[in-house]
Order: structure tokens, then sequence, then C-alpha cells
């Protein structure tokens, strides 16, 4: 897979396989102005982020504008939607709309403490890897594709069913650190090329500490790559709480995406008719999570020259 | 190709030994006694607790020592003995998880077969024509980006119950008896295109994408350019690019399958279908520890000897490997 000049990583994240091509030459230092420039013309990039803005400004200002709280009972039951009740009402009489956006808001938390517990594991791991190389990389690496094989998910379930998870930040912690290793194995390829190039190695010869010469000659020369990576952590984690909760292994205090359509199939709400119950969370998981690969495929191409097509 | 398998069988053999020792260290390690867990969550009363205290202790064989715990539970495995189940009295878990299996595995090993062959052979033509890639690429995006559970939620409502074309919940309809004749392959099979269908879409969109990139990435190397300034035709370029472009669709394969699994187990719990997703979904309401912990192993154990298989069909695919150079990881 290693040709001259080029390094393709095929990394699948949640159910996304998504090949992130990255020049190995480093690129000339662009102004923001060029960046801007590429941003704005490329359709990936506006629609995935118009999407995942959109649901975003829904998770922050909606809650605002409801007075019903998730978990609160007593309104009409079993409601399509209405004046009154914008997404209808859930069969033991629970307002939708309310439970939606608290939900989207919890998704966008999750995906994000996950996605950020994920990137910090993944970068710790793939720089040193990468870095030191030798006898504390074969141990790394062999750590990366033990950890790589067993399902994420299988894990998840076997750990939240014991220590039943009662808080968001708890889960998406677990979330986090049963989710990293494609990141280390993505980030440990990238920073081997890097090593071995000259401005790395003068840095060496200054005799400056490894840590150092990673924060500051390395990670600046891959910030895009780690961003494309925190993208699809981001993406895959919030899939990954989505199935937890519908197994009902989330906190089942919190109202969350999943919950819903757990909810919605235990109150039998396919039989009874209810789409207003199950179909908005599900639409809103996969626009937020669509829009980000999205987002991400038009990132790779403004960052890449390379890819850079009409 | 020694080495090679020999690299990959070692890992598995790792993997295998830490899943089993998470799966025993983990009721062990939680904070607290688990067996006073366990029995606050059944709600018994006193003196029945007191019982069920003496039994699950026996059970988990707690009162031995760590070391001597941890060999029984190796020894119990390595017998097929993961415990009884507290959901279904008087079944063992693996007479249980046995009976499920075959469900799963009817699912599974379809919908990622055929998946993983149309998601390829769609992507490498949209690679080549803009009608197509225009039209199937921001399906597959959507596609990919759905989680399971949302769009067997969508296919089990409008197929199932909007539009009453299938049936749904269980494997068969209850007038016919498992058994080898027509009947039963039509009730059989009517139950399960549904569950499989959404397993298949959702898989496929991450399959077409990854095989456009990769083909039109591939067209654009050297011995790509070379070949067209040979003037070769044009259908044996594509058909070097595939070759190439194949492999790390190979290892994505390896990547994704623990995330299918996942994915058949939620599918199998909205369509009600009897396999180890539905079995997992009981033990998870009925605080079942061991079952939970022996279909763990049985996750485990599957996308294992599934990787292994991959790696298999790589050594096929991928000369490298056959002849001493690592070949891709």
């Amino acid at each position: 897979m290693t040709e001259l000049g080029h390094h393709t990583e095929s990394v699948s994240t949640g159910t996304a396989e998504i090949s992130v091509v990255v020049s190995e030459e480093t690129p000339p230092r662009r102004s923001r102005n060029e960046i801007a420039y590429f941003a704005l013309r490329n359709t990936k990039l506006v629609i995935g982020l118009t999407v995942v803005l959109f649901f975003l400004a829904l998770a922050i200002v909606g809650p605002w504008l409801t007075d019903a709280e998730p978990f609160e009972f007593g309104f009409p039951t079993g409601q399509p939607p209405s004046w009154d009740h914008w997404l209808g009402t859930t069969a033991p009489g629970q307002d939708v709309y309310s439970q939606f956006v608290y939900g989207l808001r919890a998704s966008f938390v999750v995906g994000a403490v996950a996605g950020c517990v994920a990137a910090v594991i993944g970068m710790a791991v793939g720089f040193t890897a990468g870095y030191r190389g030798g006898v504390v990389d074969d141990v790394l690496s062999m750590l990366t594709n033990v950890v790589l094989v067993i399902p994420t998910l299988a894990v998840l379930i076997i750990v939240s069913a014991y220590l039943s998870v009662t808080s968001l930040l708890g889960e998406a912690v677990l979330i986090g650190v049963t989710s990293w290793p494609w990141a280390a194995r993505a980030i440990r390829a990238q920073t081997f090329t890097l090593t071995s190039r000259e401005f790395v190695s003068l840095a060496r010869l200054t005799g400056r500490r490894g840590t150092k010469i990673i924060v500051s000659e390395i990670a600046p020369n891959m910030s895009s790559y780690l961003f494309l990576v925190f993208i699809l952590l981001f993406g895959s984690s919030i899939l990954i709480a989505a199935t937890l909760d519908f197994l009902g292994l989330g906190p089942s205090n919190v109202m969350s995406l999943g919950l819903m359509l757990n909810l919605a199939v235990s109150n039998a709400a396919l039989q009874l008719g209810m789409w207003w119950w199950f179909i908005p969370p599900g639409i809103a998981i996969t626009a937020v999570v669509g829009g980000l690969y999205v987002m991400n495929v038009g990132l790779d191409e403004i960052f890449n020259p390379k890819l850079r097509r009409t | 190709m020694t080495r090679y398998l020999a690299r990959k069988i070692t890992i598995y053999l790792l993997t295998f030994y830490v899943a089993v020792t998470i799966d025993w260290a983990i009721p062990r390690l939680m904070p607290g006694d688990p067996v006073d867990g366990l029995i606050a969550r059944l709600h018994a009363d006193s003196t029945a607790s007191q019982e069920l205290h003496g039994f699950f202790t026996e059970s988990f064989e707690l009162d031995q020592p760590l070391w001597k715990q941890y060999l029984n539970f190796w020894w119990g495995l390595l017998h097929g003995d993961l415990g009884p189940s507290i959901a279904y009295v008087g079944s063992s878990v693996s007479e249980l998880i046995w009976a499920a299996l075959p469900y799963t595995l009817a699912l599974l090993i379809p919908a990622i077969v055929l998946s993983y062959l149309a998601g390829n052979r769609v992507g490498a033509m949209a690679a080549r024509r803009k009608v197509l890639d225009n039209t199937v690429l921001p399906v597959a995006y959507v596609l990919t980006a759905t989680p399971y559970v949302f769009l067997a939620l969508l296919l089990a409502y409008f197929v199932a119950f909007q539009w009453e074309l299938l049936p749904v919940s269980g494997a068969y309809d209850f007038s016919v008896q498992p058994a080898w004749n027509a009947e039963f392959a039509r009730s059989f099979l009517s139950h399960w295109i549904l569950p499989f269908l959404s397993l298949f879409l959702v898989s496929f969109g991450g399959w077409a994408i990854g095989m456009r990139n990769l083909i039109i990435y591939e067209l654009e190397a050297d011995y790509a350019n070379y070949l067209q300034a040979l003037g070769a035709p044009n259908r044996l370029v594509r058909k070097y690019a595939y070759s190439n472009a194949v492999l790390p669709q190979m290892t994505g394969l390896a990547l994704a399958l623990g995330v299918i699994v996942g994915g058949a187990l939620v599918t199998e719990i909205v369509y009600g279908y009897p396999g180890v997703g539905s079995l997992l979904l009981t033990a998870i309401q009925n605080r079942d520890y061991f079952l939970l912990q022996g279909i763990f192993l049985f996750i485990i154990i599957g996308v294992l000897v599934a990787n292994f298989v991959v790696d298999l069909l790589y050594v096929v695919v991928d000369p490298r490997t056959r002849t001493g150079l690592q070949g891709q990881q």
C-alpha cells in the first residue's frame, strides 16, 4: 500500500469505510484565504456543514422552545403532530419534541466527549509508536491490533451491563476508551512517514525532548489529518451511543435518541402506526452522522490539493 | 505466507486470551459485591435473598481464591460450560446460544458476503460513470450513515405494517413446523428477507463508497497512466485498478466485522428474530449475567474466526503475502 510519495490509510469507522489520502510532501503554508476560498466552493463541505450546524443549533436552542420535560407525563396519549405538540406525543403521554431536542443535545455531547477521549488516546498511542519505533512500536502496535479485533460493541455491552451507567459522561468516556484503535493505527502510519523527514532529524539534533518534537514539529504538520480523524470518531461515537441506548444500556435517566427508539419499539409504536415517535430521532442520527462523513470528504479535498477536482 | 499467518494467529490467540480475561474480570472488578447487586435487582424477599446469595456465591465460585476462580473459568470454557441461565431457568447458557446461533448466522453470512460483493461492483462502476456516480454516491452516503436500528425500523414499519407485504416477528409462522419442505422454506424466507435487507443495505453503502474512492485513486497511479500511454484497453487498466483496490477493501472488511455483528444484534431485536440479538435483549432485561458473558464470548470467537477467514482470503488475493513479503498488515 505504501507507495513513494503517498500513503493511503483505509479506515473503517462505525459503518463507514472511508479512505483518507494524505500527501506525504509537507504542504506549503497556505494562507487562510486560500482555505476559505476552496472551502466555500466545496459542495460536500457546505452541505455537510449546513446539516450538522442545523441540528447543532436545534440541539442548543430547541429545549428553550418548549416547557415540556422529556420524561414528563400527563399529555394526551399517542397524538400525531399538532400545534400543541409539534412532534406529537408518545403512547404513555410524553411530548416527542421535547424528547427529541434533549436527545439531540445528548447525542452531540456524547459524540464530542467520546470523540475527544478516543482522539487523545489514539494520538498518545499513535505518536509514541510512530515516533519511538522499535520495541515500543512493536508492543503498542500489538496492543492496538488486539483491541482493534475485539468488537467495541461487545465490550461496551458487557461493561455497561455490570456498571449500569447512570451519566451521559460515563457513557461517553466508555465509548471513547474502546474506539481509539483505528485512530492510533492511522496516526502511527502518518507519524512514521514524518519522523524520517529532514526537519524532524534537525529537531532531534538540537537535543529537544521527544514529546516536544512531537508537539511542535510532527503534530502541526498533520493537523488537518488529525482533524479528519476527530470528525470520524465523533460520528462513529454517535452511532455507537445510539446502539447502546437502543439496547437499554445507556443512562436511563437521560433522554437520548437511542432511548427514544428503544421506548418506541417496546411500546409497539410500529404496530400502532405512531411514526412521529421513531422517525424524527432516526432521521436526526442519520443526518448528523451522514453530514459529518460528507463534511469529512469535503475537508479532505480542501486539505489535499491532489483531490481538488470538480 | 507462514510468517504472515503466524503473526495473525498470534494476534488472535492473544486477543482471545485478553477477551476471556475481560469477561472473567469485569464482574469481579466492579465496585461492590456483584452478588448483592444481582439480588437487589431481582427484588427478592430477605429469606430468598439469603438463599440466592449462597447460590450465586457458589455459582460464581466467589468463595474460592482468585487464581482458582480464573483457572476454573478457563476449565469450564474449554469444556463448553458457560454456566446456567438465570432468565431461562433450567437451560444452560451454551444450549441457549447454540439454539439461537443458526438464525444469526443465516442473517449475517449472506448479508456480509453479498453486500461486500455488490458494494464493490457498484462502487467500481460508479467510479467510471459520471451519471451513476452522482446518483449512487449520495444514496450510499445516506445508507452508510443510517444506524442499523433505524433502517430496520423503517423497513419494518413500511413494508410489514403499513403495506403488509412481509411478516415480522419470529423466524417462521407459528402454523408451520421446522422441516425440510417447501412450506417451511417459504415461511422462513418471508421472515428472513427484511432483517437481511436492513443489514445488507447499510453495509452496501459503505463498500460502494470505499471502492469508488479507491478506484479513482488507483486510476491516477503511475502504473495506470503507463498502461494507458502504452495504449492498453480501458478494460484492462480498470481490471488492474480493481485488483489493487480490493486489498484495502478486504482490510476494511476485517475491521468492519465487529460493527456488522453489532448491527445484526439490534436488527434481530427490531424484527423479533430469534437469534443471538434477541437472546441478548432478554439477558439485559433480566440481568442474566451468565448469558451476557456467554454471548460476549461467542461474539468474540465469531469475529476472530471471521477475521481469520478474511486473512486466508487475503493470502489468495495478495501474492505478496505468499512470497514472504508481508504485504499489507
